[in-house]
Parts: C-alpha cells; structure tokens; sequence
C-alpha cells in the first residue's frame, strides 16, 4: 500500500506521514516505511510525505506508484495525481483542491474549515488523518489515534484527539 | 524481522546515536552539516543524559582532533559528517591509523563532488573512506541498509574500533539516515559490547604500540602509565623514530596487516537468492534495498538473479569475490556514483567473469525497475 500526502509547507505534510507510519508499526504490528522528501526550505513551496505499510518486508522504500493520495494543496494534487493509480483512490481538501476533469475514486473534506471551528486551523492535518483512518482503513483507529498523542505535545492532545475524531467521523460518512 | 526487544519507529539518524550510546560511546565532537546533522543534535539530547559528552566544535578538523583525545582519554567518541566534512577530517583521520586510536565517524553521504547537492543522496565517498588520508593505512567501513542495521552495525563499529584500535568508518548515506522503519532494540544484556585492551604490566614494561596477537593494550589518560602518542613514525614504545627504514616498515605493517589479516572476521555480507544465481548484483547502503526489489523482479520472471551486499566494504572482500567469481556468469555492481566498489569488485574476481557498473546520477537512488533492467539486458546478451 502505497501513500503520499502532498500540501505545502507548514500544513503539517511530513508530520502526517510519520504518524501515519507509526501508527502502522508501533500499534498495529505493520510493516511500514516512511521518507520525507527532503528540500532545504524550511517552510512554504511543495510538500509530501511518503508511507509504505505492508505486512510483509519492504525491499524499496520509496513510492513508485500511489495507492491512495492525500492532497491539500492544489499543486500538490497536479503535481501527484499522474502518479495515482487508475484503481487508487484520491483524498481531497475540497476547499483547497479543484478537480480537474476524470478524477476517479475521490473522497472530499473541508478538512482546514473543521479545524478551524475547533479554533485551530494547524491541525487541519490531524482532522485530514482522521478522515484518512475512517476512509481507508489501512490502520485502525485507535492506533492512529495512539500515534498522534505519542507525536503532538501535551498541552494539546486534547484538541488533536478532538480533531482526529471529527475527521473520522466526516470518514465514517463516506460511501464510495 | 526481529522481535525479541523493543520496538522502536526511528530513522537511521536516531538509530546510529541510540545505537552508539548502547555501545558505550561517551563523547561525541561534531560540526552541523546536512545530512548528517540530525545524528548531532539528536546526541547534544541524549549524552548529557547518559553523563556523556557533546561538543560542537568550531569545524570538522577540530572535532576529529578532540576524538582522538578523548580517546586517548578513555571514552568511546564519535562524530557524525558528510562529504565536504568527511574531506576536512582525512589528516587526523591519518593521525588516528597512524597512533592506532579507536574512533568512529559516520559518515551520511550525499551527492558531491564538493559542495554537490547537501539534501540529496550520493555514495561517492567509499574510496576515500579508504584511500582519503596520505601514506599506507588501513580502515574498516561498515555499511548500513535501514534503520535496524543503523542500530545494529554502529554497535559493531564501536566494537571492531576498540579491538583492532582503528578509526571506523560508517559509511551510511542520506536515504537510510531520514527513513523511518522499525527498530527492535534489543535488552542491554544481549548487546556484545567490546572494551579495548587494556595493560596490565607495571609502568616501566609498558610498551602502547607493541602488539600481543595482532592489537597493542592501550593505556589511556590517568591509567599510570606514560604514553608518548605521535603521527611521526614510531617504534613500540611510541617514541618518534623519523630515519629508520625498519621502524617504518614495521610500523606500516604493523597497521595495514592487523585489519587486511583479520578480513575474514571483520568481513560481513549478506547474500540473497545467491544459491544457484547466474547474474550477482552487487549493492550496499539504500541501493541494495532497489537492488532486492530487483533480484525479486528477476526471479519472477525466470531469470537467475542474486544480490551480493556488502555490509562491510572495507577491508574489502577480496577472497570472497574472488570465489564467486566461480560460480556466477556475470557480476552488477549498483551503486551511487560512477564506479568505486566495482573497481575492487573487478579486481578481485581476477578476470574470471566480466563486472559490469550500473552507476547513478543525480542526488537519487536507483528505482528498482532500473536496475532489472540492466539484468535482463545482461541475461539477453547471454
């Protein structure tokens, strides 16, 4: 299974990768494998993340073709969606993402609107993980949610895992 | 996978410092250079917690200057560097082969020449973990392929160091040193962790460069004994000795044999679908990783393929190809750059099967299907 999360820098892109693979190895007993790509800006352009979860060994770590595409960015969709394969499915922020004509399998969240209800808009990333979670299932819920509090500092655990929910709950939702 | 310890979700970069700080390192001296600054500042956390040592020194010159001395002091020391760093160091990395002090520097290559390209990836850096410091030593170089050899073989390269007293190379490159996988730290009383010799003879006996099987006992700082440690070409007692043809000669023996006779023991490959292979890829570090992916590739679709990784690269394995030499019809060698482990590779097999380079450009690795289709080209053209 192969998954890139494609924004721009400072959305929290390479964290959601992180999580997401270490909620595969440390609390569901995957395989997984994540790689940051690499730049030297600190902040701002394109940003993505790159995760791998297999439940056998994982000989090349890198993504060829993508499984599931997460963007939330729109460059980060033009710049990726090629890549996607035709069964593959595409996650959206639909307030930040324009589709272009022959999408295929798309699930959309105004993941950065939810957050900012909860005041919050830089976890945006953990309502789009939560969201990720319900739709795809390629990590449990509760592993996914263990990842994020082991990540974030404490002092905001509460508003991630509140984040978390709200994007699970949108997942749940979603019919293909 | 292994399974007996603690599971961890490192990087290679974590992995390298934890792994160290299990091998009893203590002292690390080190100058920020990407990608290799990750290991620093993930040991300017953790040495002060484990009563260590962290220095950022002023450069790469200084900071493999104050390992030697804390070697000599008694504490397991390393640095961490890439290529433009790794050049600033060659001197005193000749000076500690030269004065047989233990160290270990690693090394996260990214793709040079000089300046080249600091975010990305290279492995141009294996000959002169070899060859870069003036007149005949010798070093050890490990390579590492994930996280989990990131913890395991530091631990190894901590250990060779302390007993052949030889600066260590660990040769790990920007794709292993940023990937995150999972590490299975084993319990602390399962880890090997080797201490150098140390002398036992009253003060006046004492002689720091005189071997016993091979390695000298080396006195360090406090121990009681007087120790003269030198780059001038010394005799057993470690007194400088700059006119005599046989101190010379025997002081770089002494050096290069110690390593090149224990190759066998220090050697360290893993062979993968090697049993009945026609065509042997020959990979380390992140492109064994491709190179894999494409021996699978290979096997599905009939084609006799097997991959040699080195995970040691130096001293390098010269019998070992040699015999292989025998069995297989062709030899690949993948790697980074344009041509350095192929060289040896093509040496060692003294003509007996034709070594060919898949190198690579560019500040990437190799996508694994660039690398089967090199074997398919080879296995057509059979």
């Amino acid at each position: 299974m192969e998954i890139r999360f494609a924004g721009y820098g400072g959305q929290g892109i390479i964290l959601m990768g992180n999580i997401a693979a270490k909620a595969a190895v440390l609390y569901d007993g995957k395989n997984a494998v994540y790689t940051p790509s690499y730049g030297p800006e600190a902040r701002g352009g394109a940003a993505s993340s790159n995760v791998i979860i297999a439940s056998e060994e994982i000989d090349y770590p890198y993504v060829t073709s993508i499984d599931i595409l997460v963007a939330m960015s729109q460059l980060g969709y033009e710049n990726n969606a090629p890549l996607l394969k035709d069964d593959g499915l595409l996650i959206i922020d639909s307030d930040l993402v324009r589709l272009k004509n022959g999408a295929g399998k798309v699930a959309k969240i105004q993941s950065t609107r939810l957050a900012e209800q909860l005041g919050k808009r830089i976890v945006a990333n953990i309502v789009m993980l939560g969201f990720f979670t319900a739709v795809t299932k390629v990590v449990s819920y509760e592993a996914m949610k263990k990842a994020v509090l082991e990540t974030v500092p404490a002092k905001y655990k509460e508003l991630n895992e509140k984040a978390l929910e709200i994007g699970y709950r949108e997942g749940e939702k979603w019919q293909e | 996978m292994k399974n007996k310890g603690e599971v961890k979700f490192w990087n290679g970069s974590i992995a390298i410092a934890e792994g160290a700080i299990a091998a009893g390192c203590r002292f690390f001296a080190g100058y920020p250079i990407t990608p290799a600054s990750d290991i620093a500042e993930y040991m300017a956390l953790r040495l002060p917690q484990e009563d260590g040592v962290f220095i950022q020194m002023e450069d790469e010159i200084a900071s493999i200057a104050a390992l030697i001395g804390a070697s000599w002091g008694g504490a397991k020391a390393m640095t961490s560097t890439s290529g433009p760093g790794f050049s600033l160091m060659q001197e005193n990395i000749g000076l500690a082969a030269a004065t047989e002090t233990p160290l270990v520097i690693a090394e996260v290559q990214r793709a040079g020449p000089s300046t080249g390209m600091p975010t990305l990836v290279g492995q141009g850096d294996v000959m002169q973990a070899r060859w870069g410091s003036h007149g005949e030593y010798e070093t050890i170089v490990i390579s590492p392929s994930s996280p989990q050899e990131s913890f395991d073989l530091i631990i190894r390269a901590f250990n060779l160091a302390e007993l052949y007293r030889v600066p260590v190379i660990f040769l790990t490159d920007e794709c292993v040193a940023h990937m995150y996988e999972r590490v299975v730290v084993p319990p602390k009383e399962e880890i090997e962790v080797v201490e150098r010799l140390k002398p036992n003879v009253p003060p006046e006996e004492y002689m720091p460069f005189k071997p016993i099987n091979d390695i000298a006992p080396m006195a360090t700082a406090g121990m009681g004994y007087r120790v003269h440690v030198t780059g001038l070409t010394h005799n057993e007692k470690g007194y400088p000795m700059t006119t005599s043809p046989e101190v010379q000669e025997w002081m770089v023996r002494h050096i290069c044999d110690k390593i090149r006779r224990n190759e066998p023991k220090i050697r360290d490959i893993e062979e993968y679908r090697m049993e009945d292979a026609e065509i042997a890829i020959v990979a380390f570090g992140i492109t064994a990783r491709a190179a894999k992916a494409a021996v699978k590739m290979a096997r599905r679709h009939g084609i006799k393929a097997g991959l040699i990784r080195l995970k040691t690269i130096w001293p390098f394995p010269e019998p070992y190809f040699d015999n292989i030499a025998d069995s297989v019809k062709k030899i690949l060698v993948a790697e980074i750059n344009y041509g350095q482990v192929k060289l040896e590779v093509e040496r060692s097999v003294h003509g007996k099967t034709s070594v060919e380079l898949i190198p690579k450009f560019g500040g990437e690795p190799h996508k694994p299907f660039e690398i089967y289709e090199k074997i398919k080209e080879v296995k057509n053209g059979n």
